[in-house]
């Protein structure tokens, strides 16, 4: 499903962010990334859904190249991800709903069936009964279920999340990874990155670690 | 296409909000819209109506050729026939001396003048009425008729009115420029606009980018913003012009009724009227459409 092989990122002024990283993940896996920050989790997020291009190497995602993507394409691409960023990037202009509203409005959803599917998605992530409040109103473990709500709202396959329990404590940081093991269990792809050692004790799940752009065998 | 079909009620309403969210800024662009393109046309409009009154007055273009007083009848039997084979005569008619005094006694009223007069002091004449309009052609054709042998005097009756006709082509120039130049300026002020929502609405459109919007969706409430925008600064252009011409007819009504004529200035017609409209709106479309495209394009360069 998500292939590197070989992939070096260089930012400009000369900071080596990923150096040699190869790495499989299959369809319906569940991988953490873990690291220290720093150590260029962001980095290989970015690389996966084509917000930054490797200088070398290739990375697949879905047997597509997305390293040499055309611009045009990039849209079609990020709409088969669900992206939860690290800085959630969530909209204050506009409530809850509307938040969660945004992906599909971009696809061209049907105007009924998306009220249909966003109300799916709060309920997944247990905010349906704020949908009409601004995203200001709600604490930090709310602005990240929401997160998590507009980036499944489309059903994407593949699920990318980027510190998701960054700044919540351990009681929040449980109830953010129970609804990714949900996701787990009807099939889609994660990768979960995280230097939050309560969350990687989780057994059973696969780990990747970067130290210094490097992947750790 | 489909899609840009199927979102245009939700997006045209969104435009619609945020238009009169921010109304009283609003109001003064299209004010300066307005104002600015009032100016070249109304400056047309008085021009359509110049040309109107020139073709009133001017009629078909004629060429008047007098003969010498000692022609004969001779004479101007071949120099009749002369000129009916000319290629760029179309139609001749003549009128003797004696006809031309006989009129003259009808219309003017100086029958006892002209009664006192013991000669007819009047030409044999041919009137011209040529192939081709327009001065060049008609000039050249004057030219040649007198050195006809026998004609003492050819004169261009219409010879004003292209002189006229060149002062409304400069005129159209005029407008031209001057429309030109504030179209620029129209695409400068939609440009701005658009700049500053793009900057207070950077997050969403970053966001949007990030999950899967092409630059199309981007662009669509920009663009429908920058059109409508302009679609509402030819609506007040053209309230401003038709204002302008009634309010100028009432004193015009007073001067031409003083000249014994009757003029009245038309106000546009529909079909400039239309132009009009379409070329604000689509000003403003391509306004919003350069300040989008330098958005996208300077984030694209950052990432």
């Amino acid at each position: 499903m998500i292939s590197f092989n070989q992939v070096n990122k260089r930012y400009p002024g000369g900071h080596e962010a990923l150096k040699h990283v190869s790495f499989d993940i299959a369809e319906g896996e569940m991988v953490f990334l873990s690291g220290h920050s720093g150590a260029g989790k962001s980095t290989l997020l970015k690389l996966i859904a084509a917000i930054e291009r490797p200088d070398s190497g290739s990375v697949l995602v879905n047997n597509q190249n997305v390293g040499t993507l055309k611009d045009g394409a990039l849209p079609y691409l990020r709409r088969n991800l669900g992206i939860i960023f690290q800085d959630h990037k969530l909209l204050f202009d506009r409530n809850v709903f509307d938040n969660v509203l945004l992906p599909l409005q971009i696809c061209g959803f049907d105007h009924r069936e998306s009220g249909k599917r966003v109300r799916a998605a709060l309920d997944k992530v247990g905010l349906l009964k704020r949908e009409k409040a601004s995203p200001v109103a709600l604490s930090g473990g709310e602005q990240q279920r929401l997160c998590i709500a507009r980036a499944i709202v489309n059903r994407p396959s593949i699920l990318l999340a980027d510190e998701p329990t960054g700044n919540l404590d351990s009681e929040y940081a449980q109830e953010i990874m129970a609804i990714f093991r949900s996701f787990h269990q009807v099939g889609v792809t994660l990768l979960i990155s995280t230097h939050d050692e309560s969350v990687l004790q989780d057994g059973g799940v696969r780990r990747l670690t970067l130290k210094q752009g490097e992947l750790q065998s | 296409m489909k899609q840009a079909f199927a979102q245009y009620p939700r997006v045209m309403r969104n435009v619609l909000q945020r238009m009169f969210a921010s109304r009283l800024a609003g109001f003064f662009n299209i004010l300066v819209i307005g104002i600015a393109l009032s100016l070249p046309a109304g400056l047309y409009a008085l021009l359509q109506n110049a040309q109107g009154l020139i073709a009133q007055f001017s009629g078909s273009p004629q060429i008047s050729l007098f003969l010498n007083m000692d022609a004969t009848t001779g004479d101007t039997d071949r120099l009749h026939k002369q000129l009916t084979q000319h290629p760029g005569v179309g139609h001749v008619e003549f009128i003797t001396r004696a006809q031309a005094l006989e009129q003259i006694k009808q219309s003017n009223g100086l029958t006892d003048v002209i009664g006192s007069l013991n000669r007819n002091p009047l030409p044999d004449a041919f009137i011209i009425y040529p192939e081709q309009d327009g001065a060049e052609p008609l000039e050249t054709l004057r030219n040649e008729l007198a050195k006809l042998p026998g004609v003492e005097h050819a004169q261009l009756d219409s010879d004003w009115a292209y002189k006229l006709e060149a002062l409304l082509e400069f005129g159209r120039l005029a407008v031209l420029v001057l429309a030109s130049l504030l179209s620029l300026a129209l695409i400068a002020i939609t440009f701005n606009t658009i700049r500053l929502q793009i900057l207070t609405q950077r997050d969403e459109i970053e966001v949007a980018r990030l999950i899967g919007a092409t630059n199309g969706f981007i662009r669509r409430p920009f663009l429908y913003f920058g059109a409508l925008q302009g679609l509402f600064g030819g609506i007040t252009a053209w309230l401003i012009v038709t204002a302008g011409l009634l309010l100028l007819n009432h004193p015009l009504g007073t001067l031409s009724r003083l000249y014994a004529s009757q003029f009245t200035l038309h106000p546009l017609a529909v079909s400039d009227s239309l132009s009009l409209l379409l070329f604000s709106m689509y000003l403003g479309w391509l306004g919003a459409w350069l300040s989008v495209g330098r958005h996208l394009a300077q984030t694209d360069r950052c990432r």
